[in-house]
């Protein structure tokens, strides 16, 4: 069995009174793909906020890499490893889409104060570095975020444009775990097929690992290797896409309980 | 201007607009204008701007057209101007300019008068002079003209009419020529508000020229006037300005005229100058820069030596608040963190090179405080406001907004009140201050202080330049693209990897030392400093300045010190127009409001910003030049769909 990059030890998290997450246990092993399927409300994203640091749960622990991360701030978090992209996409919408992906490489960079104020070799050589990773990340999506839209300002872009450049954005920070947020929602099935292609791609040529929050099925079944299905903030089932979706308690979570008698319709 | 949104297309004769009567207008809209205008012009008159400023004339011999009348003539000529205004979106249909525009223009102008005419009518039958100083003889004399009540119940509404009409007209005339016209205008209204600064600056420079010597003298220490000459351009200020002060009648329409056919023949080189230099790129545009900047670094260089004590003074004040606005505007404009108490530093700049300059600063330090020179003392005040901005900066950074700005706020009033303090009198000498602060010697290069404000102004240059460059390279580096980021959306900005506590705490730093350098020279210029020199109003007045300015320019601040803190002048310092140092906050008040509504952005907007505050016609621009990108292969418009 391959290592575990990310091991998730009995997460709870409460808001109130209300449980998002309840002893959530869950694993990903280097190099996989899992999707992460649930019905809305269900407590995926609390759950990607738990992982970046944005949430601190309230009992259990989260090791990456075999180390706690619970605690860190999100941009320690990413300091780490780990970036993530936004269900509702949030770019920088007033900076350049080359500031955008620029910018993401904060934490792998160090130039300070002084480096700009006297423009000395090490900050020109780091500026170019940045500027250099930031285009081959762009690249990455064809044509579409590179060329003259490098200086353009991201709210230009069209929506699957955006999401694209999101997770452009999140691989500029060189990670090793990479969460998606529903990262085909909104794009036509052409357009989600060829993210679906460009995902796998981010596994075997970037080696990244990938957990993906999607209700997108043929995404999902297309790109997983696992997947886990959350209700109410329980995992009610794991393994395979044919496992999972063929699960009576997923179906029931998604379509709701057949009823004893019909009702008058 | 968004494409589809034409606030006014006067005089481009559209030809789908159709005609109305002259008298088919918003009678409601206009009473509303006009009501406000009358309101506006009863209150100027009760500020006391028309009797302060009515000594200042604009054209000499001609009794109306001084600066005070002009404060109330200028209501009906904006709101004539405005009342015209028509949004014409995509799909409607434009109303053509005509004889119905001076209707209307005339009846809001006249409502206003109306105000004026009430007041008049008040003024000659009740004294409330007991909580209106204003309302005086005085101001009486002049609302009526010197002719009594008889003349002033009608006048302001007839004078009303006529400017609302004339400022109705603007809308007639095509765009062009309309130009000339507000050019003339300005021009004219300039010249006469700067006569001081033209005069000083035109006559020095000729006198140079016929008496060459006068340059070296301004090298020398011991100032042994050379005998007066008369001015090569002495013919001209004489022709255009008057001994008594004010325009000679013919100089002004001599001015207006050249300034006019400057405007008709000018504006389209200047707009291609401007699109030559954008189309530049690479080496060719740093080039060009770099000459303009050379430029302007000798006209500044050059521009002591021919200006007088008082300008020179004032381009040094202009230049202490320029060097806090520089500051500000990294903390407000790049790194979006509103501090409110940015005084703060300048205070605690200004007393630590006070302390360590002045040989007796305080009774309670110990004997090894030592007495440093200006530049020795501003390495030890730099280290020191570094420190303060940490300090106040780690409690307060994680704040967010207004929250933030408050705290802000609070910590710049306790730093003052600790230099006010009781318990630190024998450290800063409470009320008394610290007051026998020697001149910053530079050795050979001279001394700068406030006797002359000509060292003052090239020491604030130099300190300014370096604020620039600061800024200017922080801008295009790591940590100015971070700064933008947590100014755009700080919690993503987090996710995606920033330190932002250290990030915006670098913001702060860098904010404070650039305000410290401002105090060292302003605790050197003034030679002597108190808690009073470190008023919360120093605060508003910088962030008016950088917001009035363009938030995040470095140009757009430039131009907001020269106009506010040169023009109108600093929280106790005067500017060039001494007459309204008295409304100099009614002033800032009303330009920040005006600002605020119709142009958020600021005199000079970074683009950036200005995109922040018209997305969505900013979009519609990108979309109509295709910039817009539609969604791929499909070629639609993406629309958002909801997650299935």
């Amino acid at each position: 069995m391959s290592e575990r990059i990310l091991d998730i030890k009995n997460l709870s998290v409460t808001f109130g009174g209300l449980h998002a997450l309840r002893d959530l246990n869950f694993h990903v092993d280097e190099g996989e793909i899992v999707g992460v399927i649930g019905p809305n409300g269900a407590g995926k994203t609390t759950f990607f906020n738990m992982i970046s640091g944005m949430v601190t749960p309230s009992s259990g622990d989260i090791l990456f890499e075999g180390k706690s991360i619970i605690g860190l701030d999100p941009n320690q978090v990413t300091q780490r490893g780990i970036s993530r992209t936004f269900q509702n996409v949030r770019l920088f919408a007033n900076m350049t889409i080359a500031e955008n992906v620029m910018v993401s490489q904060h934490c792998r960079t160090k130039q300070g104060v002084w480096g700009a104020l006297f423009n000395t070799p090490g900050f020109k050589k780091e500026e170019k570095e940045i500027r250099e990773h930031a285009e081959k990340v762009l690249g990455f999506f064809g044509t579409r975020l590179i060329g003259y839209r490098l200086e353009q300002p991201a709210s230009v872009l069209s929506y699957a444009n955006r999401r694209r450049l999101e997770i452009a954005r999140a691989m500029a920070t060189s990670p090793r775990l990479l969460l998606l947020d529903e990262p085909v929602a909104g794009m036509n099935p052409k357009e989600s097929a060829e993210l679906t292609d460009l995902i796998g791609k981010l596994r075997s040529e970037w080696g990244f690992t990938i957990v993906m929050i999607e209700h997108d099925m043929n995404v999902v079944r297309d790109v997983s290797d696992r997947v886990v299905c959350l209700d109410h903030g329980e995992t009610l089932a794991q393994g395979s896409f044919e496992e999972v979706s063929n699960n009576p308690e997923v179906i029931e979570a998604y379509l709701g309980r057949p009823l004893e008698k019909k009702s008058a319709s | 201007m968004s494409a589809t949104i034409a606030t006014d297309t006067a005089g481009q004769g559209m030809p789908e607009a159709v005609s109305k009567g002259a008298f088919d207008l918003d009678w409601a809209n206009v009473a509303k204008s006009g009501s406000i205008a009358a309101l506006i012009m009863t209150f100027i008159a009760l500020s006391g701007m028309p009797d302060g400023l009515d000594a200042r004339p604009i054209v000499d011999g001609v009794r109306v057209l001084t600066i005070g009348y002009l404060t109330l003539f200028a209501v009906p000529l904006a709101f004539g101007w405005m009342i015209g205004n028509e949004v014409v979106l995509e799909g409607m249909v434009a109303t053509k300019r005509g004889p119905r525009d001076l209707v209307a223009g005339a009846a809001v102008g006249a409502l206003g008068g109306v105000g004026l005419t009430l007041l008049v009518v008040l003024m000659s039958n009740f004294d409330l002079r007991d909580p209106l100083v204003n309302w005086s003889p005085q101001l009486f004399n002049l609302l009526t003209f010197d002719s009594g009540v008889g003349v002033g119940v009608w006048v302001w509404i007839l004078i009303g009419a006529v400017l609302g009409a004339i400022g109705a007209s603007l809308r007639l005339l095509p765009a062009k020529i309309r130009r000339a016209v507000i050019v003339m205008f300005l021009t004219v209204v300039g010249f006469s508000v700067l006569q001081g600064l033209i005069d000083d600056i035109v006559g020095n420079v000729g006198e140079t020229i016929r008496d060459p010597g006068r340059f070296s003298e301004f090298f020398g220490e011991g100032d042994t006037p050379r005998p007066r000459v008369d001015s090569v351009f002495d013919p001209v200020i004489n022709f255009i300005y008057s001994q008594t002060g004010g325009l000679k009648l013919v100089g002004a329409i001599v001015l207006a005229l050249v300034a006019g056919a400057l405007s008709l023949s000018g504006r389209g080189r200047i707009k291609a100058a401007k699109a030559s230099y954008n189309a530049k790129t690479g080496p060719e545009r740093t080039k060009q820069t770099s000459i303009m900047i050379g430029i302007t670094a000798v006209l500044l260089i050059l521009l002591p030596f021919f200006s007088g004590k008082i300008v020179n003074e004032l381009l040094a004040n202009v230049g202490i608040f320029l060097l806090l606005a520089l500051g500000l505007n990294i903390v407000v404009g790049l790194a979006g963190i509103l501090d409110l108490g940015y005084v703060a530093f300048f205070a605690v700049g200004g007393y630590t090179t006070a302390v360590l300059t002045a040989p007796k600063p305080g009774d309670a330090w110990p004997e090894w405080l030592p007495t440093l020179p200006w530049w020795g003392a501003l390495l030890v005040t730099v280290v020191f406001a570094a420190i303060t901005g940490l300090m106040i900066g780690a409690p307060v950074i994680r704040m967010r907004g207004d929250y933030l700005a408050i705290v802000t706020l609070g910590f710049g009033e306790i730093i003052r009140l600790l230099f006010l303090s009781d318990w630190l009198k024998g450290y800063f000498g409470g009320a008394q201050g610290i007051t026998n602060i020697p001149a910053a010697d530079f050795g050979p290069l001279g001394t700068v202080s406030g006797v002359d404000p000509r060292s003052v102004f090239y020491l604030v240059l130099v300190f300014c330049a370096l604020a620039i460059y600061v800024s200017w390279r922080l801008e295009r580096s790591r940590l100015g693209r971070a700064w933008m980021a947590i100014r755009e959306d700080e919690s993503v900005a987090e996710a995606m990897g920033i330190n932002t506590v250290n990030v915006k705490l670098m913001a702060f730093v860098v904010g404070a030392v650039l305000a410290s350098f401002s105090g060292a020279i302003f605790s050197a210029k003034v030679g002597s400093i108190f808690p009073s020199s470190f008023l919360i109003l120093v605060s508003i007045i910088i962030l008016v300045v950088v917001i009035v300015g363009g938030m995040g320019n470095i140009m757009g601040v430039i131009v907001g010190a020269l106009v506010l803190i040169g023009v109108l002048g600093g929280p106790k310092q005067p500017g060039l127009l001494q007459e309204f140092s008295e409304y100099k906050l009614l002033i800032y008040g009303a330009l920040l409001i005006w600002m605020m509504l119709k142009r958020p952005e600021g005199l000079v907007p970074n683009v950036r910003r200005s995109r922040e505050l018209h997305q969505d016609e900013f979009l519609q621009d990108a979309w109509l030049k295709g910039e817009v990108d539609t969604d791929d292969e499909d070629g639609e418009l993406a629309t958002e769909v909801a997650p299935a």
